[in-house]
């Protein structure tokens, strides 16, 4: 109970930040959407990396680890660091500085100024609300998966239906998801993109914080650093996976399990050299079959795993953090930009703040392999690590704080985004710009947002169970095969309207094909390990380079407003 | 150093994360962190190095002027 009242407290006073950021609004809607351009370099790399550290970042990231392994670091962060740097520098600053130039709010703006073309707009709303919920989905499940394990037994009376019966009593997702719409909700609606980018400074900070503090209490709990090396699940002689320790919680202490706690087998053991490996440690695929009880018949029923990652997988998932360069939410942040200077800290810092995040989950997700039972569900992993091991109740509310900061600090500017391209791309597109008076456009967006939270939030009470880590690769990978379009707008003059339509709808079809294939949502690769974001990246390049080059250039008009002489770009 | 050292910065950097040659090396080091989570830690460091040679050497001066241009 006592956890939980402190992450009411922390929801409460988000929603004093809301009040606040409120009081700062200046009342138009060039303020509710872009701050009036007044964010400066530490805002502005805050607001970028909270956007873009989710569930995704914390819970899912964890969760994988516990799947895979410290190759998760590599798949994602190191390579995002590189990537989303690169994409800043090169395309950020670019569309800031056409943004502020000609006054553009939202990305289909600029796409139908740079394409002289209306239609670009209409093609490319829906696909954008459609590539943009799947991330929201993940923050309200991921928010649900975190708060019932560490809230458990608090309400044994009232929630008797958990999704695990260690859980029981504990805050259920629904609750969870519908608590969380409704406090993001509240600060978008009071402050737009200015009390987003507070909320967001103040949720980046927390997260990054108690992530640490969360770290340093897990290592002390595994008994110190070296010893926590010791902790994953290691391969015996005889091919099982076993666990070498447990942790008993009444004494606060690790354990050596003696004998070894036999948790999984390795398929196909013979003739391998995998003796003491701790699979968690390395890359190299291997395949296992652990167990796991199913929650209401307490059955235990197999299930295959392949902990490690295929070099092919590793090396296409460079495509995956290309979808920065598409993100509707975080064009909306770099307009909000004071000057192009503001961007150079979010260049340097962004690899460092990735680091400084990723680092700690990845571990404890590899450690988790060797304390938790291996049928625990991903995005559940790190509040069970935290449930486990750190038994201050007080504490574990202050860090699975944490944990809602970074969900939060994506969710609001999501939401904000929608409503944005919404009012602006559609309704004021269509009704001309002096049809409304600015309070109307922001009534109007702020109702809209109101719609995309109700039907977030149905979707996520459906897709509840789904695996938060691969649900964001799939979001990830639709933005990924739209790169072509922005990259070749800013740096191709020859691209022209039909072939970026062309890429477009190309990078529809393909990416709704694997996602199909998918299972919708779940772990999906082609042939030997290849990510299907590569192939719709390429998919989408090919057709945006063909079509263009058989069809007539833009005028000399566009040519010079997007393609400036002076410039050394 | 100019923009095409830059550029040439990024492409070894990219090569560099495909770091097969500790694909199978489960060691730690300092005792705690397997070599190939350490290696890509130190990665991400590199990356925010680059981006300061890329904001000293490459920075976009004319786009900058022409965006505060009235």
């Amino acid at each position: 109970m006592t956890t939980l009242i402190v992450i009411i407290g922390y929801l409460c006073l988000l929603l004093a930040l809301g009040f606040f950021s409120n009081k700062l609004f200046r009342g138009t809607s060039k303020d509710y959407f872009v701050a009036s351009h007044s964010i400066g370099p530490f805002l502005l790399l805050m607001s970028v990396f909270g956007t873009t550290m989710t569930a995704f970042a914390l819970v899912g990231s964890t969760g994988k680890s516990f799947e895979r392994g410290i190759g998760t670091y590599g798949l994602m962060a190191s390579i995002s660091g590189l990537v989303h740097a690169a994409i800043f520098f090169l395309i950020g600053i670019r569309l800031w500085a056409f943004g502020k130039k000609h006054g553009f709010i939202t990305q289909i703006q600029f796409f139908r100024a740079r394409f002289e073309s209306d239609s670009i707009g209409y093609l490319l709303f829906p696909i954008l609300v459609l590539l943009v919920i799947p991330y929201l989905l993940i923050g309200i499940i991921g928010a649900g998966k975190t708060i019932e394990p560490v809230t458990a037994g608090a309400f044994p009376a009232l929630f008797t239906n958990p999704t695990a019966p260690q859980w029981l009593g504990g805050v259920p997702p629904w609750l969870t998801g519908l608590v969380v719409s409704l406090v993001v909700l509240s600060y978008v609606f009071m402050g737009g993109s200015r009390g987003a980018a507070f909320a967001n400074t103040f949720q980046t900070i927390v997260f990054m914080i108690m992530g640490l503090v969360a770290f340093v209490f897990i290592i002390n709990a595994l008994g110190g650093i070296n010893n926590a090396g010791k902790v994953p699940a290691r391969i015996n002689e005889k091919g099982l996976v076993v666990q070498d320790y447990q942790f008993d919680k009444q004494k606060a202490q690790l354990q050596a399990n003696e004998p070894p706690k036999p948790i999984g087998r390795v398929i196909n053991f013979e003739n391998s050299n995998l003796t003491d490996q701790q699979p968690h440690f390395w890359r190299e695929p291997v395949t296992v079959e652990f167990k796991k009880k199913i929650p209401k018949s307490g059955e235990l029923v197999p299930f295959e795993r392949e902990l490690g990652i295929p070099f092919i997988t590793f090396v296409t998932y460079l495509f995956i953090p290309l979808s920065v360069g598409m993100f509707p939410h975080l064009f909306q942040h770099w307009l909000t930009a004071r000057s192009a200077k503001s961007f150079r800290l979010t260049v340097i810092a962004h690899p460092l703040c990735i680091m400084v995040v990723w680092v700690p989950c990845v571990l404890v997700g590899a450690w988790a392999s060797g304390v938790l039972p291996p049928g625990i569900p991903p995005p559940a992993v790190l509040s069970a690590m935290l449930n486990l091991l750190v038994g201050d109740p007080i504490l574990i509310g202050l860090l699975t704080a944490g944990v809602l900061a970074a969900i939060m600090s994506s969710l609001d500017s999501q939401f904000l985004c929608l409503g944005t391209i919404f009012t602006n791309d559609i309704v004021i597109h269509r009704a001309g710009e002096n049809k409304y008076s600015d309070k109307q456009i922001i009534f109007i967006a702020r109702c809209f947002i109101v719609v995309i939270v109700a039907v977030t939030y149905g979707l996520a009470m459906l897709a509840k169970n789904a695996n938060v880590f691969d649900l964001a690769i799939w979001c990830f990978s639709g933005f990924s095969a739209l790169f072509p379009v922005i990259f070749a707008a800013l740096y191709w003059k020859r691209t022209t309207k039909q072939g970026a339509i062309a890429s477009i709808i190309a990078a529809l079809l393909t990416w709704l094909y694997y996602f199909h294939e998918s299972g919708y949502g779940g772990e999906y690769m082609v042939g030997p390990g290849i990510v299907p974001a590569a192939i719709c990246f390429g998919a989408s390049a090919i057709v945006l380079i063909a079509v263009s080059l058989f069809t007539k250039p833009p005028s000399e008009e566009t040519l010079d407003k997007f393609f400036p002489k002076k410039s050394e770009l | 150093m100019g923009k095409a050292t830059v550029w040439a910065l990024f492409i070894i950097l990219f090569f560099l994360h495909q770091d097969f040659w500790w694909w199978e090396d489960s060691d730690l080091v300092f005792g705690f962190m397997p070599i190939g989570l350490a290696y890509h830690a130190a990665f991400s460091v590199a990356c925010a190095c680059l981006g300061a040679l890329a904001i000293r050497y490459a920075w976009p001066h004319d786009l900058e002027k022409f965006a505060e241009e009235k």
